[in-house]
């Protein structure tokens, strides 16, 4: 369990806590207002967990590499992007394989946009993101975030060779 | 029934998958045992969200909300959504909720699209950890320019979208029983 979990779980029932302290009713509104939340998106939720799941399988770390390994040239850029878009992993192991294709000779433009769009662009995240944001604000939303990726993997690369 | 129904994408999901562990029994059990791991990374996150985002919506007036992020809030509520989106842990998927809630309560939605952007980009312990594996110029560079990106694009979208997509966040049914009517805050 992270440090970050620890202190999420301890504020939201050091909350919990206070607020039943200072009104009961208003806390059992609360915790239905929450349960009630939870429970209307949780067939988008478990849908797209179940997605990260088979996407993890099936595009596994090593299979990123050997996709970004494909050249630096225009045409792996764009593979990277595609990449970067559809799969959803966390920091902790995006960044180190990132540094990895770094030193095994990666086009720096094309790690960037591997990034950056993993990080904006959210593919199997998309059934949620209508659910909340509804269709047209959510396909705007990733479409530009992925245009605007490649801008920012651009600029990264001019910078850090520069 | 209709609630099972609500449920098919994911029943159809979980029938690849044991079709998958028929097929090649090690890469199916491989898919179950990361799904279990989605499931975990989901449940250290969303309860607390969920449960601090209760308590909010019957504690902070919504007054409050709208002084410091809604519509009058100028760039001071920018700058505010950045900070929240950036102080934020965990996936993207765990501000989805917030954003309802916000705009529930009257945050204006341009601050709202920053918001999103900030939480799926500038995340501060993310950018810490960027800066000791990419270097300095590639993790600042990219934290700056998706500063002035993230302005830009939620810009754009809350001048396409009109009125009707922009309320689509704050229907009640996200949060409200379903079928039941309910009197929104």
């Amino acid at each position: 369990m992270s440090s970050s979990t620890i202190i999420l779980y301890a504020v939201a029932l050091g909350a919990l806590g206070a607020s039943f302290a200072a009104d009961r009713n208003r806390t059992r509104m609360a915790v239905r207002k929450a349960t009630q939340s939870f429970m209307n998106v949780l067939p988008e939720f478990v849908a797209v967990l179940g997605l990260v799941g088979l996407m993890l399988t099936f595009i596994s770390p090593s299979m990123i590499s050997r996709l970004l390994g494909t050249g630096s040239g225009p045409f792996g850029f764009i593979v990277a992007s595609l990449v970067g878009s559809i799969t959803l992993i966390p920091g902790f192991v995006a960044f180190p394989l990132a540094a990895t294709l770094l030193n095994q000779g990666a086009g720096v433009a094309q790690v960037a946009v591997f990034v950056s769009t993993l990080m904006m662009v959210g593919f199997v995240t998309f059934p949620l993101e209508r659910k909340y944001f509804g269709r047209r604000a959510a396909l705007l939303r990733n479409g530009m975030a992925y245009v605007y990726s490649l801008v920012v993997a651009l600029i990264i690369g001019a910078v850090v060779l520069w | 029934m209709s609630q099972l129904r609500r449920y098919r994408l994911f029943f159809a999901i979980v029938l690849v998958d044991l079709v998958v562990l028929v097929i090649r029994p090690d890469l199916g059990r491989t898919i179950f045992s990361h799904s279990w791991d989605v499931v975990a990374q989901m449940l250290a996150i969303l309860p607390p969200v969920f449960l601090l985002l209760g308590l909010l919506d019957v504690w902070v007036p919504r007054e409050t909300v709208m002084r410091f992020v809604g519509e009058g809030s100028g760039v001071r509520g920018t700058i505010l959504s950045i900070v929240l989106g950036a102080a934020a842990a965990g996936p993207l998927y765990g501000a989805f909720p917030v954003a309802h809630t916000m705009s529930r309560k009257g945050a204006s939605y341009f601050n709202i699209i920053v918001f999103i952007g900030a939480w799926s980009t500038l995340k501060i312990p993310m950018f810490l950890f960027e800066l000791s594996s990419l270097g300095t110029r590639f993790a600042v560079t990219r934290w700056v320019v998706n500063v002035v990106g993230i302005i830009i694009m939620a810009a754009l979208i809350n001048r396409t979208l009109d009125q009707s997509d922009k309320e689509c966040l704050a229907r009640p049914e996200l949060s409200a029983p379903i079928g039941g009517k309910r009197q929104g805050r």
